[in-house]
């Protein structure tokens, strides 16, 4: 734990916390969304909130991968597992998410399908050498961090000639994300945002490079930063800098993990498992061009969506669901009609309540004894 | 004469099977070999359909019933049978009463070996025996293959309160002290490493521990009234326990994180899993809830206590019309403490 907790320190944090409020500006106020469902949980679970000036806001942006999953894709994952009868095997976070028909993974497993909780794509693979009379199906989710273990497990299914593994291949794409942000802010008013921090473990896999078209053609800040406290309080401190000084850079806080170029080896298997399609719905952001990948025509054999046909419909949200204008920093979730009256962690109508990393979830669990205090003030 | 005309069960290679749950001969056979030796005692030995037992002395009956699934049935530090045991004793405890009989029933799969069972039962019986709790009447059923788990195993246990001391989860007070009898999570980790999904080696073992002699301590130590709240935070962890208290007594809890005990495998292991510590399963630990005034003669005792070296002041009760669960977290931030939702899941991310 020694080098978990020195991110963790509470006199390192005092220390950057009475820097911030030294350097911020009282006129302005700072508004900086920080990308990842990682670091959400961080600034949540930590109450880094409370180190922050009042005028320093951070919003929970879409990085996190179970909230942007559309409905229509895990209605595929269920129908797959319950009309082809397939193992269905799936990170613990989506077992959770609501899907059409009342249903989730959890009450699919309940009404007889056979799904499975793994905490790695290779347990998945492992699961169908040793059951090569069963269909094994992974329903394969995440930004790039997931993205290179499932290429790899895929290369290794491939080189085996394993015909009972497949992949429903869901893995979505940082870079579209970030762009769609800054294209929908609403043009010719106030900037919604003045920077971004900047994922840290898909900066491990993508590298701190790829952020810089960024930073110069919309004119924002980004700073990249681990997922510990520390990182990201230093990363609040970098983002008020660049703001004060008028500069918008790409900084790289988590230097002891991201590379400019990131990581070749992990890229190059998503070269050769991966193709990019052609538009992906994401749950809460609608249709985004070139923003996720499937399974390269090499590849095709284990492609479940192949194998399995299920034609992916699309299933929207509740009418007067606000994650849209949430995860796009537009709004906040207590201006949601929804939020903690009929959408809570119990029963989540929108993406940003599925996941404890969405920023309804975040706010409703971690901050809302906030919202009871402003309001009786 | 012959001293019997059965032929011993096969404990080494047989299996529960149909006929052992069917009430006859094989029944009878079960309960002769397996269950009655381990948990021999003179209520059991009446043999009747229930046991006659002698009034409690207290000032009231205490009474408390709970169902034992889990899967490995051993794990590090403990078993379901142990699990059973301890349970219940600490269910009746936690109401400051003194646990004085269990009942035991069984709920047997087809086809569960019969060394297994034996092992369940002769851990089972010394546990009792070692809390000084006996088992005094049971039931056993067998189910077909795939309706079970192994066994189940459901315990109900019988007490006297205490004349002096009237606990309740709705008792808390604002400006009471709230303790923690000692580390968190190692029961929740001990179990999840033990499946076999996770490759995952740890020297993390159980906390299961009958805490009826920690309570007896804690009651003779402090004055009555002193003592305002028993529990002990197992399934949903410390939060999920604190908040079931929280809204019980209408009042808010707030905790320091830096003085939660927590041992550092422990907490490695959750941050690995993606879990949170907080909302992990205890079988060895009780909250107590206290007048501040004897807040510290309280942490004395269950210091002095085995179960309780590593116990600790974490919070105390405040006002609050919500009942919030609140944190200083150790970084210096403030967060809500919220219950459970549904089962833990790790995260991905």
């Amino acid at each position: 734990m020694k080098y978990i907790s020195e991110y963790r320190d509470p006199a390192a944090a005092q220390l950057i916390s009475a820097q911030i409020h030294q350097e911020v500006r009282a006129e302005r106020e700072y508004r900086f969304m920080e990308f990842c469902g990682g670091h959400t949980h961080a600034i949540a679970r930590y109450g880094v909130t409370e180190l922050l000036p009042k005028n320093v806001r951070m919003i929970h942006g879409p990085g996190c991968p179970v909230c942007v999953l559309p409905i229509g894709r895990v209605d595929q994952a269920i129908k797959m597992a319950l009309e082809h009868n397939v193992i269905l095997c799936t990170y613990g976070d989506t077992l959770r998410v609501p899907a059409s028909d009342e249903l989730t993974l959890m009450k699919a497993k309940a009404r007889g399908a056979e799904i499975r909780m793994v905490y790695s794509v290779s347990d998945a693979l492992q699961l169908a050498r040793s059951q090569p009379e069963r269909q094994v199906v992974f329903f394969a989710i995440g930004f790039e961090t997931t993205t290179p273990p499932t290429a790899m497990v895929l290369q290794a299914a491939a080189r085996e000639g394993l015909n009972n593994f497949s992949v429903l291949c869901c893995h979505v794409l940082t870079p579209p994300a970030i762009t769609h942000i800054l294209e929908s802010a609403p043009k010719g008013e106030a900037a919604v945002l003045d920077g971004f921090i900047g994922p840290a473990h898909v900066s491990i896999i993508i590298g701190s490079d790829a952020y810089a078209p960024f930073a110069q053609t919309y004119q924002k800040p980004v700073v990249i930063a681990g997922f510990e406290p520390i990182d990201v309080l230093q990363a609040i401190l970098m983002l008020v800098r660049q703001v004060n000084s008028g500069r918008a850079e790409v900084e790289n806080e988590f230097i002891r993990a991201v590379h400019p170029l990131g990581n070749a080896v992990a890229l190059a298997a998503m070269d050769d498992v991966f193709e990019l399609r052609e538009s992906f719905e994401w749950r809460g952001l609608g249709e985004m061009p070139l923003s996720a990948l499937r399974l390269s025509s090499r590849y095709r054999a284990f492609d479940a969506e192949v194998k399995f046909p299920c034609p992916y419909q699309s299933v929207s949200d509740h009418k007067q669901c606000e994650c849209g204008s949430i995860l796009r920093g537009v709004k906040s979730p207590t201006d949601c009609k929804l939020f903690g009256n009929v959408c809570t962690p119990e029963s989540p109508m929108g993406s940003c309540m599925v996941s404890s990393e969405g920023a309804c979830a975040a706010h409703y669990s971690y901050g809302r004894f906030r919202d009871v205090t402003e309001a009786s003030l | 004469m012959k001293k019997n005309y059965v032929r011993a069960l096969d404990i080494k290679n047989g299996r529960v099977d149909m006929n052992h749950g069917a009430g006859g001969r094989a029944a009878k056979q079960l309960i002769d070999e397996i269950f009655a030796p381990a948990f021999d005692n003179i209520y059991l030995a009446q043999g009747d359909d229930g046991a006659r037992l002698p009034m409690p002395v207290g000032a009231a009956l205490v009474m408390s019933t709970d169902a034992h699934v889990v899967q490995p049935l051993f794990f590090a530090g403990s078993d379901i049978g142990r699990l059973a045991v301890h349970g219940t004793i600490n269910d009746v405890a936690m109401m400051a009463a003194t646990p004085l009989y269990l009942t035991a029933s069984f709920i047997i799969e087809e086809g569960l070996q019969l060394r297994v069972l034996r092992d369940v039962v002769n851990s089972m019986a010394q546990a009792a025996k070692e809390a000084g709790v006996p088992i005094v009447t049971g039931d056993t059923k067998v189910v077909e293959q795939g309706k079970g788990d192994g066994v189940f195993i459901s315990t109900t246990g019988l007490g006297g309160a205490s004349a002096e001391h009237q606990v309740s989860g709705a008792n808390a007070k604002v400006g009471d002290v709230v303790l923690l009898s000692g580390c968190i999570a190692d029961h929740g980790v001990a179990v999840l490493a033990q499946r076999e999904s996770l490759q995952f080696e740890s020297d993390i073992v159980s906390d299961s521990a009958a805490l009826h002699t920690l309570v007896a301590a804690l009651m003779t130590a402090l004055p009555s009234g002193a003592l305002h709240v028993l529990r002990d935070p197992t399934r949903g962890g410390l939060a999920t326990t604190l908040n079931e208290i929280a809204l019980q007594s209408k009042v808010g809890i707030d905790l320091m994180e830096n003085q939660i005990p927590i041992r550092s495998a422990t907490e490695a292991a959750c941050e690995l899993l993606g879990l949170d510590p907080l909302y992990i399963a205890n079988e060895g630990k009780l909250i107590a809830i206290v007048d501040a005034q004897y807040a510290e003669l309280a942490l004395a005792t269950l210091r002095q206590h085995a179960l309780g070296e590593s116990a600790a002041i974490i919070g105390k009760v405040t006002e609050d019309a919500h009942c919030f669960v609140q944190m200083q977290t150790r970084l210096g931030g403030r967060r809500v403490v919220d219950w459970l939702s549904g089962e833990p899941l790790p995260r991905i991310c």
